[in-house]
């Protein structure tokens, strides 16, 4: 029976089913401690979809993993909460003990890993792996675990029999993909995060894993965060998009008003930066520079070495999250009202509102 | 006289680099699969063309090939109108220099234990295209400015850990550029590179096909990398060793005609959300990627095309035949129709 | 900045480079207890063996009253059955042992890395010929050789058993340099040299060894370990006619002269081993640390 944890004053509302606030985690490294993740809060609603997009050195994928606890040693969460509504009761994940955080993984909350990179335990089968992490998480029938992962690899497209006698290398990476987010159903869990589903395969294989995904919420109806730097995929199926840069998060938003009215600078510039295969090409262009030294992070806003909008205000403080001109719609920047200016409120792709600009 | 598109206009001359029916064969421990069969592509100077295709469909070993590092089983690479495997010691090495290779991995393309100096100035010592390390200098620091890395003394006595990928991408690329190739094949060049700064790797990329009148092969997965880069040329789509289609980027990827390129273009997921959730889809007959060991008769494609035509499509191979002004095809049906294969699946 | 300062890397380069610097290294070993010992027990037995000897000549005064003495003042470890002081022995003792090991360990190793490379990098018919020469050495028996080319050739110098033993040890660390070699040469950094046609000397030389450093001082440690053990032992089974002083002559004439029986004699065929055991572990424990230390995830990262 989880306990509650210390600090979870707050009581979170029926239909939110997840709450970060403030998260911050230090890693302990040979040059000096790195803020990887900065004061990160936001939340996550029964059923909905959360894009964590950004790209390397965001501390995106630290953040994903230290939800489900699974940070490696030199990691620390150094301040704020993760608050988790189980039942009628709220519980932070941040500080719950061994034994009731075996709880929580995977029966409140699973994660799916990245296919490619060596999630499988290379020597045992499929079916092995089924029942090790069944029986890790109270399933203690043999022939629960079996009929259980006989019904979820069905789900998943798979053919059980062809696929539990097989170790992870007979398979290709879509399957194993598929396999890896049939485990993490194996107990119901309300939430799933995922990391990186689609990356390293296929185009054909990620719109089946895409597709698959949307299939599988809407018949079991649980929320899902999944982390990318892959923009489409928030496209394809989030309803709600947080773009993270220099381990805080930079702006929040809907999908279609992250995609198509921005008020981030930096997710302005990577709408621009990504070109599309149908549709015009539109005003296309990189970010300058590159991501920052996370030990050595510029002076005031992260981001102002790269702005194109950057004014010496910029480099005196960092911003707070600010509330726009849209509902539900966060940007950290000063000049967010002119970055409003430049790209409007119109439902078209920022390169072709650009490209019309030019 | 073969016809080659480059940029938008159609340049009529000979290729200058050109493999012609070229399969590639490997020993696996299952057995010899091809992983590349009869695979016959001409390039012209300057041109920016891009191979696309998925895992398994040959795209880096034809690259790999095209660059000399690795020699086909039948068939013949012509560079120049000269058959390259015919030539003398000398005469290969000279043709290796001309063909270069950029690499996917920005951080295994470059020794880690050497500065970027010594490594741009090893092929200019070994070249004799600078005598002295002043002069080595002095040219290593142009090449760091023509790829877009300034201040060059900077970046000079760096080591590859401490720059960033796309930093050690542009230094690769300077290294490609110090022996004056003519060709240079950029193997999944962008893949492993934040994306953010994929579009400025590319331009630079294409800027020096202007600058210095190199050939550019792209090698990539992403279709919509390929549609940015060659947008003013071609693209040529391979499944399973073969080109299926090869043609002007912009048809291949408007109004692609093989529906193998159909249907990635309508799977590709999109950065817009509204575009994106109600593109068509391409319904293909199966899920499953036939294995290289067991290639299926005739068309490769069959088990998954919609447009299968049973007789037909399952017993001869289709050859990559014109359909249209610069637009090559693999597809019976296609082909007999003489439509791209785009329209005759919406009239499905 | 200079055209010398471009064109060689500094110090400070270096320092933050992936190459560790003194100073780097040696805080990196201090994090290694083991190594540190090791490091220690090493440089103490080099100076004891080589520049202890300068202040400390061998007493070669036979004193027939201080037979098998046990150890006291005058001789921190005891006599032998002459009379004669062992641990002057001990420190004369070093210097034949040490310099075999160092002079085969470096024959072995350079024979090893240079065949090992080319068979690599080269292939083809000569990797046949050269592995196959090492697939050949390796399976003839070592003693017997020893035995018979002892009886033919003069043991005499130094120098020809050091060459001697380097020919017996390289044929395994060629296998595994080449092994190490033919791995890296798949690297794209070295598909960009040859299709940059630096030539083969560049490629081994100067992109694929390099890489190696690590490997090759390990190994080198080793390789010497496997001399000294070679030549200790053939020198106390009598199998090399040397004279003088060394470790191995002392339990030699310790076997030959009957101390194995006595209890007296004790301390001075411990003395011996005792060297060069503690010698051997300290270079083991060495070759250890740095193992542990040239591992690329605990290198400083730019």
């Amino acid at each position: 029976m989880p306990r509650k944890g210390e600090g979870a004053t707050e009581q979170l509302e029926a239909d939110q089913v997840l709450s970060v606030r403030g998260l911050s985690i230090v890693y302990a490294t040979r040059r000096g401690p790195v803020q990887a993740v900065r004061d990160v809060s936001f939340d996550l609603r029964r059923g909905e979809t959360l894009a964590i997009i950004g790209e390397s050195g965001s501390g995106k994928t630290t953040m994903a993993v230290s939800l489900v606890r699974l940070s490696p040693r030199t990691a620390r969460i150094t301040k704020g909460h993760i608050l988790y509504r189980k039942g009628d009761e709220t519980i932070d994940v941040a500080s719950l003990g061994d034994s009731d955080l075996r709880e929580f993984r995977w029966s409140e909350c699973a994660m799916v890993f990245q296919a490619a990179l060596n999630s499988f335990n290379p020597v045992i089968s499929i079916w092995e792996q089924f029942l090790d992490t069944g029986r890790a998480h109270g399933m203690m029938r043999t022939d629960d675990v079996r009929t259980r992962s006989g019904e979820l690899l069905s789900l998943v497209n798979l053919d059980p029999g062809r696929v539990l006698g097989a170790y992870p290398h007979e398979l290709s990476g879509g399957m194993k993909q598929r396999v890896l987010i049939a485990l993490s159903l194996l107990l119901k869990p309300p939430i799933i995060i995922l990391d990186e589903p689609t990356t390293a395969l296929d185009i054909l294989t990620q719109r089946a894993i895409i597709d698959l995904l949307r299939r599988l919420r809407e018949q079991l109806g649980f929320s899902m965060i999944f982390i990318s730097h892959d923009l489409s995929l928030a496209a394809e199926l989030a309803d709600r998009v947080i773009t993270m840069y220099a381990g805080t998060v930079v702006e929040r938003a809907n999908v279609k008003d992250l995609f198509y009215r921005p008020r981030h600078p930096y997710s302005m510039g990577l709408l621009r930066a990504v070109p599309r295969v149908t549709g015009a090409l539109g005003s296309v262009a990189s970010i300058a520079g590159s991501p920052p030294d996370l030990i050595h992070l510029p002076e005031g806003c992260t981001y102002n070495p790269r702005c194109p909008f950057v004014i010496d205000e910029c480099k005196l403080r960092e911003p707070d999250l600010l509330a726009v001109d849209m509902p539900q719609h966060d940007a950290r920047c000063i000049r967010w009202k002119h970055v409003a200016e430049m790209i409007g409120t119109d439902e078209a792709a920022v390169a072709e509102k650009m490209a019309a600009k030019a | 006289m073969t016809v080659v598109v480059s940029g938008d206009v159609t340049v009529q001359g000979e290729p200058l680099i050109e493999l012609v029916g070229v399969t590639r064969e490997f020993k696996t421990p299952g057995g010899a699969i091809k992983a590349v069969e009869r695979v016959s592509l001409a390039l012209g100077q300057s041109e920016a063309m891009c191979l696309v295709g998925e895992s398994g469909c040959g795209k880096t070993t034809t690259g790999r090939l095209l660059a000399g590092l690795i020699r086909p089983t039948s068939g013949q690479l012509l560079f120049e109108g000269k058959d390259v495997w015919k030539a003398k010691g000398d005469e290969l090495a000279r043709f290796r220099r001309s063909v270069q290779l950029v690499h996917q991995d920005p951080y295994a393309s470059l020794n880690p234990i050497r500065t970027v100096y010594q490594t741009l100035s090893a092929p200019l010592f070994r070249h004799h295209k600078a005598r002295g390390r002043r002069a080595a200098v002095g040219v290593a620091s142009e090449l760091l400015q023509r790829v877009g890395l300034t201040p060059p003394a900077d970046f000079l006595v760096k080591y590859p850990h401490q720059l960033s990928g796309g930093q050690r991408q542009r230094v690769s690329i300077a290294r490609a550029l110090s022996v004056d190739p003519r060709v240079i094949v950029a193997d999944e060049a962008v893949s492993m590179v934040d994306v953010s700064i994929r579009i400025s790797l590319l331009n630079l990329l294409l800027a020096l096909r202007d600058e210095f009148r190199v050939t550019i092969v792209l090698i990539t997965h992403d279709l919509a990398v390929a549609r940015y880069f060659a947008r003013r040329g071609r693209i040529g789509v391979m499944y399973l060793g073969r080109v299926v289609e090869l043609g002007r980027s912009e048809l291949v990827v408007g109004d692609p005609a093989h529906p193998y390129s159909a249907a990635l273009v309508a799977a590709i997921p999109e950065a817009d959300p509204t575009l994106t959730r109600s593109k068509e889809r391409v319904e293909l007959r199966s899920a499953e990627v036939p294995s290289l060991l067991r290639l299926p008769t005739g068309c490769a494609f069959h088990p998954r095309c919609p447009l299968f035509e049973e007789g037909l499509c399952d017993v001869k191979v289709p050859a990559l035949l014109q359909i249209g002004e610069a637009r090559e095809v693999a597809c019976h049906v296609a082909v007999r129709e003489r439509v791209p294969a785009a329209e005759l699946l919406a009239a499905h | 900045m200079s055209v010398a300062a471009i064109a060689r890397p500094t110090m400070r380069a270096r320092i933050t480079g992936p190459l560790a610097s003194t100073a780097d290294f040696l805080r990196l070993l201090s994090r290694k207890p083991l190594g540190m010992v090791g490091l220690a027990g090493v440089l103490f037995f080099v100076v004891l063996a080589f520049i202890v000897p300068i202040f400390v000549p061998y007493q070669d005064f036979v004193d027939v009253k201080a037979i098998y003495q046990p150890p006291s003042a005058a001789h921190p470890l005891g006599t032998d059955s002459s009379g004669r002081d062992v641990w002057n022995q001990i420190i004369n003792g070093g210097r034949d042992i040490l310099t075999v090991g160092l002079i085969a360990g470096f024959f072995s190793t350079l024979i090893a890395v240079t065949f090992g490379s080319l068979a690599a990098v080269v292939g083809g018919k000569l990797d046949a010929l050269i592995s196959g020469a090492a697939d050949f050495w390796l399976t003839i028996p070592h003693i017997p050789i020893i035995v018979l080319l002892g009886s033919i050739l003069k043991f005499n110098s130094i120098f020809v058993i050091a060459g001697f033993l380097a020919l017996l040890a390289w044929a395994g660390l060629l296998r595994q340099v080449r092994a190490q070699v033919l791995s890296l040469k798949e690297r794209d950094y070295v598909e960009a040299a040859r299709s940059l046609d630096l030539g083969v000397f560049h490629i081994i030389f100067r992109e694929i060894l390099p890489n190696m450093r690590s490997y090759i001082v390990i190994h080198f440690i080793l390789a010497m370990t496997a001399a000294i053990y070679g030549v200790a032992g053939l020198t106390i089974l009598g199998l090399i006619p040397l004279s003088g002083q060394n470790w191995g002559l002392m339990l030699n004439f310790a076997y030959v002269r009957g101390a194995l029986y006595f209890r007296d004699s004790l301390w001075y065929i411990l003395s011996p081993v005792l060297a060069i055991v503690l010698f051997q572990l300290s270079l083991v424990w060495l070759a250890s640390a740095l193992e542990d230390i040239f591992n690329p995830r605990l290198r400083s990262s730019g």
